[in-house]
């Protein structure tokens, strides 16, 4: 029994010291080396793909973000500017609604399952208002022109991205908002629509951040 | 060109690039557990560690290294979440609380890699750093390992010890533990992920230790960003079929995944050893084309579910996906439809659990695929090791009902397949469907654990089964609408973890064991040709029918009842 518990102690032991060399080389040395070649050779990359303009930092190109109007006191949650670019819809975990300091970043998706009617809900309601907001005078958007990213939440609840389809319908509204013609603002979204990576990995889309920096760069012009 | 062709073109860009590579890796990985040498930073970590590389172990001893091991892991990584809050560079995170710090702990040395904690609000850099990747990396290594030590089972006869030098005749030996498991970490795993890390990085994942830190944004007001060693923590995630995320979005958040090529090179990395050591199982059992046979069974069934996974969600059944025309809730626009259904079920027939999108919002059969995948044992490929060990348990079955055919006494590999062996063989097939169905139905039955389910009907069933069948099988992924983060759950999904990755385990050692010490007997006319692809669609059958069936009740009630509606 006795001899049992010291050889079980022993053993213990070894393990103990087998994980603690182990860590040392995959959870100390391993991570300083990859941190170390990562900010030598893409730094920008390696800390966020932070990306400026007129001489700030206005976001990540990898983080979405919302484009809203200054809050106003007593108003029920943010309200979307109409003069931006607009991103999906993030009613899950994800939080990309931050216009406040403080507020700790947490990502995820909204989990809810395809037959949850709370779902079918956001979805319908979505479409409404998307085509309520993206028709202008002489420009109605159809439903069956409202592409699905549009309505749903994203699985970070932080994607940069929309289609080039829904940036399409967006056009017409942000050309009015801004006092532009809507071919400089569709040639805009055709400039920034990214193709599949190789032709074939992935989905097209468009960076809404970059989208936006590049209207404003238009408007000041204007 | 249509998501549909650009889905089938990403799969096969995968196939080829997994046929290029599982050769020279899979010869590789056989000669790293096959050669007498050892590296310099070896020895090192053998006199670190106090223990000697070169004693042959038989199944017993193998096994106590195994749970040692483990166990120091366990507490080691439980007390570094619990003392997190008096830490340096803990971002002033608080001490994780000793229910989810356990879960935690199993989940992460078990290869599960669940989580009821969101990690960008919980996790300081050294617990993700210091404890969690590196269970990345050594709970792979010990898969591994007893995956080598079954194949040494099939390889090894006694006649091997004969022949050395006139030394007495010692038999049923597998190897040493220690020097597998450091092996395995330094000359596979290390180099594989720091290479993948460094891609990734390049491609836009983060590798930095800054804090919580405010980001202007363009409309002013600012966000807040975690800093974070999240691509090197990403590369052994993947490539050990771990899954645990650095942020609560796992591989859908852009900073851990953020284009879709580095969506394709994440799967690559998920199912590039599975695959390979079916290679690395034929060279070390002396017949190439037996490897061929597993890496085809692997292969059907992985490409059939990747099929019927693209078929239901391009078709996005469901009253919500068909309001919205396309089944995009809970998907990335980079990955799209396509991408994340490889993603899904690659991840899933895999003990990983990473994802790319939420499967709790797939449509309703889409997500019984993800769910069925881990039932069939995670063997097609499944989880570096554990898939190939899985994938032997039931050819040694396959073996043995086509002998029960024929009326022979089965063998496979030369090796006779008798009571013992069945015996073992059948223990591991039954310890996961008890614990998934043991643990469902106790979830159901009691009164409390229900409250944690998000969605109502028949889905809020297949969060509840999910869970536990995800724990079971050391998955990892979840129909994340569940609040896991409770006692109850805590707890039971522990539990689940723990003895459904030891138990096996024993089974296996236990069986590579009783092969050991057997001679090899000659092949006759009357032997199963197991090299040939008739095999291969006995062993297809045999999974699907005898795992397959054993979970047709509860899948019936779940996502079956969900998607037919």
């Amino acid at each position: 029994m006795n001899n049992s518990m010291t050889h079980t102690a022993r053993l213990l032991g070894a393990g103990l010291r087998a994980l603690l060399v182990l860590t040392l080389v995959t959870g100390v040395l391993y991570p300083l080396a990859v941190t170390g070649v990562a900010q030598a050779l893409f730094p920008g990359r390696a800390n966020g793909s932070e990306i400026r303009a007129d001489g700030r930092v206005v976001g990540s190109s990898l983080i979405g973000q919302r484009y809203d109007l200054p809050p106003e006191k007593g108003q029920q949650g943010p309200r979307p500017d109409p003069k931006w670019f607009q991103g999906r819809p993030a009613n899950g975990l994800g939080v990309n609604s931050i216009n406040t300091r403080y507020t700790l970043l947490l990502s995820g998706a909204t989990n809810l399952a395809a037959d949850n009617t709370v779902l079918v809900r956001q979805v319908e309601d979505a479409k409404a208002a998307v085509i309520k907001d993206n028709s202008v005078p002489g420009y109605r958007v159809r439903a069956s022109e409202v592409p699905a990213d549009a309505v749903t939440s994203s699985g970070s609840g932080l994607d940069p991205d929309i289609s080039p389809q829904y940036a399409r319908i967006q056009v017409h509204r942000v050309a009015a908002e801004n006092g532009l013609p809507v071919t400089r603002v569709a040639k805009l979204v055709a400039d920034h629509t990214e193709g599949r990576t190789l032709g074939f990995m992935g989905e097209p889309r468009v960076n809404v951040l970059e989208l936006n920096i590049a209207l404003k760069a238009l408007v000041d012009q204007h | 060109m249509g998501p549909v062709t650009a889905g089938v073109l990403q799969l096969l860009a995968l196939v080829g690039a997994l046929a290029l590579v599982h050769i020279p890796l899979g010869s590789c990985m056989a000669r790293v557990y096959s050669s007498k040498r050892h590296l310099r930073v070896e020895k090192w970590i053998y006199r670190g560690t106090g223990v000697d590389p070169d004693t042959e172990m038989t199944w017993t001893a193998y096994l106590r290294g195994v749970l040692a091991f483990s166990a120091a892991g366990v507490l080691f990584l439980y007390l570094l979440q619990r003392l997190q809050g008096v830490l340096p560079g803990s971002l002033h995170f608080a001490s994780v609380g000793p229910a989810q710090s356990f879960n935690t702990a199993v989940s992460f040395v078990t290869n599960t890699n669940w989580q009821s904690y969101y990690g960008e609000q919980t996790m300081g850099h050294v617990v993700q750093t210091a404890g969690l990747a590196v269970q990345n990396f050594v709970s792979a290594a010990v898969g591994m390992a007893v995956a080598i030590a079954l194949v040494r089972g099939f390889a090894f006869s006694p006649a091997r010890f004969g022949s050395r030098g006139g030394t007495a005749v010692r038999t049923g030996e597998l190897g040493n533990f220690w020097s597998d498991l450091v092996r395995g970490t330094v000359r596979i795993l290390l180099p594989l992920a720091a290479v993948a890390a460094v891609v990734l990085v390049a491609r836009g994942a983060l590798q930095n230790f800054s804090g919580i830190h405010g980001v202007g944004q363009f409309t002013g007001g600012s966000q807040q960003f975690n800093g974070g060693a999240v691509a090197s923590q990403e590369a052994i995630k993947e490539l050990g079929t771990n899954g645990g995320g650095y942020f609560n979005a796992n591989s859908a958040h852009p900073f851990e995944n953020p284009t879709p090529f580095t969506n394709l090179l994440e799967i690559f990395l998920i199912l590039v050893i599975p695959f390979s050591l079916t290679r690395t199982f034929g060279v070390m059992v002396g017949s190439v084309r037996q490897g061929y046979t597993v890496l085809a069974t692997m292969a059907t069934i992985w490409l059939g579910f990747v099929a019927l996974m693209m078929w239901t969600e391009f078709a996005h059944h469901g009253p919500a996906l068909q309001a919205a025309g396309a089944a995009m809730e809970g998907k990335e626009v980079r990955f799209g439809v396509g991408g994340s259904s490889i993603f899904a079920v690659s991840t899933t027939l895999t003990s990983t659990g990473a994802v790319d999108s939420f499967h709790s919002s797939f449509t309703g059969l889409g997500g019984g695929i993800t769910l069925l995948g881990m039932m069939l044992g995670e063997i097609a490929p499944g989880g570096v090791g554990s898939g190939l060990y899985g994938m032997l348990v039931m050819a040694v079955i396959a073996v043995f009902i086509a002998g029960l055919m024929v009326g022979r006494t089965p063998e496979y590999l030369g090796k006779k397949i008798g009571a013992r062996e069945m015996k073992l063989a059948a223990a591991y097939l039954l310890v996961t469907p008890a614990l998934v169905l043991v643990f469902t139905a106790a979830s159901m039955a009691l009164p409390t654990p229900g409250h944690s389910v998000l969605n109502p009907g028949a889905h809020g069933f297949s969060e509840v089964l999910y869970a536990f069948t995800s724990a079971s099988n050391n998955n990892g992924s979840a129909f994340a609408g569940l609040n896991a983060n409770t006692d109850w759950y805590n707890t039971t999904t522990g539990l689940a973890m723990l003895l459904g990755r030891f138990l096996p385990m024993v089974f296996v050692l236990a069986l590579a064991g009783s092969l050991a010490v057997q001679r090899p007997v000659p092949v006759s006319a009357g032997t199963l040709r197991t090299e040939k692809p008739l095999f291969t669609g006995l062993l297809v059958g045999a999974v699907l029918i005898i795992t397959g069936l054993t979970y047709f009740p509860a899948l019936a009630l779940g996502p079956l009842a969900e998607g037919l509606a």
